[in-house]
């Protein structure tokens, strides 16, 4: 049995996944990373994206993220994501009507905080469509 | 002494009384259970930022670029206290508790010569502040949690509070809540939200374990003022979620034990005038018969 880590997806309503893995490739907002045992600790943001988790060898369950942070230590990969859907869930149709919703808030935005929430939106939906789209 | 209807009504309309709160009863217990999950759900991730911050903080203790949310203004002139109260009334001493804590807070504040604004999450927290401190609410939010809070709920609130502090509106946030304790008892809750303290009530076990953690170093990437500045504002959210939550099972523990002892007490009622109306049933027949012996023996 090879080494493992534990690895947790997390998301503000729930845990989403844990269990020990084999690797876990992580979207990082300065490029994807690998996590294996024995990484070295590192935080990091998460750019909207896909996780992939490994295990005995081969990719085992795909999520997609809609950005968040990622700690690693040696023996543990946590990641606070802000949303998370398995990827199953992620599809051409759900991630254009995203995008169009989150385009016309970008228009009707009156304040600031609006325009910003909703451009992250946007930022989301354009990423779920790249994903969608493969 | 009563006559016999009105007893009879008045049985009728507690026994009606009855019937609803033990109604409400249920309907409290149920939806306790999922107000618990949900805050339950929700802990990991509160958690985790929490030690994911603990790093950060560490790394930034010290160094003068540190982002004010974490630093503060350097001043404690003005306050901001977030008041979480119900929509709904009817369940105990829930909100008048959060409110009376508020009150003693805002007092000790403006006798030591601070400046106090209020934001009420919540319709009774605001309805019971109004009259006395009307001028210092400057933001109220309600309808939150109708089918329990939402972390987009909470997040807006933390945006906001995030873009009150960077226009300078007040130096100092702190949330007030009912933390959830246990059915029969909810604790009201002062944590400061701004600027960031890692909580302190930890125990000391936990503490080593952090400790030890902490030590070794992390790498960041970007690196820790770019991450920072984004966790922080997010952070906020976090912690309102979690105030939410908390208030959203405190509220229907509250609701569920009021209801408990209004049922108990209708109940009680019930029988004091139950007895009361057989009393003056069996005195009236009496007093009938009476009047028919004492009638019969005059012939």
């Amino acid at each position: 049995m090879a080494d493992t880590i534990q690895f947790e997806l997390v998301a503000p309503e729930n845990l989403i996944f844990t269990g020990d893995v084999e690797l876990v490739v992580v979207p990082g907002s300065e490029g994807d990373f690998g996590v294996l045992p024995g990484h070295a600790n590192v935080i990091s943001t998460v750019r909207p994206g896909v996780i992939e988790i490994h295990d005995n060898g081969e990719l085992k369950d795909r999520y997609f993220v809609s950005g968040g942070y990622a700690e690693v230590t040696a023996k543990r990969c946590t990641i606070l994501s802000i949303e998370a859907l398995p990827i199953s869930n992620v599809s051409e149709k759900v991630a254009k009507e995203r995008f169009d919703n989150a385009e016309t808030e970008v228009n009707n935005a009156n304040t600031d905080i609006e325009r910003e929430r909703a451009e992250n939106n946007l930022n989301v939906a354009r990423a779920m469509m790249e994903i969608a789209k493969n | 002494m009563a006559s016999l209807k009105s007893l009879r009504l008045r049985i009728n309309s507690v026994k009606q009384t009855q019937k609803i709160t033990s109604a409400m009863k249920l309907v409290a217990a149920s939806k306790l259970r999922r107000a618990q999950e949900a805050a339950e759900a929700a802990r990991p991730y509160a958690e985790r930022m929490e030690r994911m911050l603990g790093s950060l903080a560490l790394a930034m203790a010290g160094r003068e670029d540190a982002p004010r949310l974490l630093s503060g203004t350097g001043n404690d002139k003005s306050h901001l206290i977030v008041v979480c109260t119900a929509d709904r009334g009817l369940c105990g001493g829930f909100n008048s508790s959060i409110v009376r804590g508020v009150r003693l807070k805002i007092q000790e504040l403006q006798n030591s010569g601070k400046n106090v604004k209020i934001y009420t999450v919540g319709r009774k927290g605001r309805e019971q502040l109004r009259r006395e401190f009307g001028e210092l609410i400057i933001e109220h939010k309600q309808g939150i949690g109708r089918r329990g809070p939402e972390y987009s709920e909470a997040s807006e609130i933390g945006e906001q509070l995030t873009s009150m502090f960077e226009n300078e509106q007040f130096d100092v946030c702190t949330i007030v809540y009912n933390r959830f304790h246990s059915v029969m008892s909810q604790v009201v809750t002062f944590q400061q939200l701004i600027p960031f303290t890692l909580e302190e009530n930890r125990n000391q076990a936990e503490e080593n374990v952090d400790q030890k953690e902490l030590e070794s170093a992390y790498d960041f990437e970007p690196d820790e003022t770019v991450i920072l500045e984004d966790i922080l504002p997010r952070n906020l959210g976090v912690q309102v979620f979690r105030a939410l939550l908390e208030n959203a099972a405190s509220e229907q523990g509250a609701r569920m034990s009021a209801m408990d002892n209004a049922t108990r007490n209708a109940g009680e009622m019930i029988e004091k005038v139950t007895l009361e109306y057989n009393r003056s049933r069996q005195a009236q027949i009496t007093k009938e018969l009476i009047e028919i012996v004492s009638g019969a023996e005059a012939l």
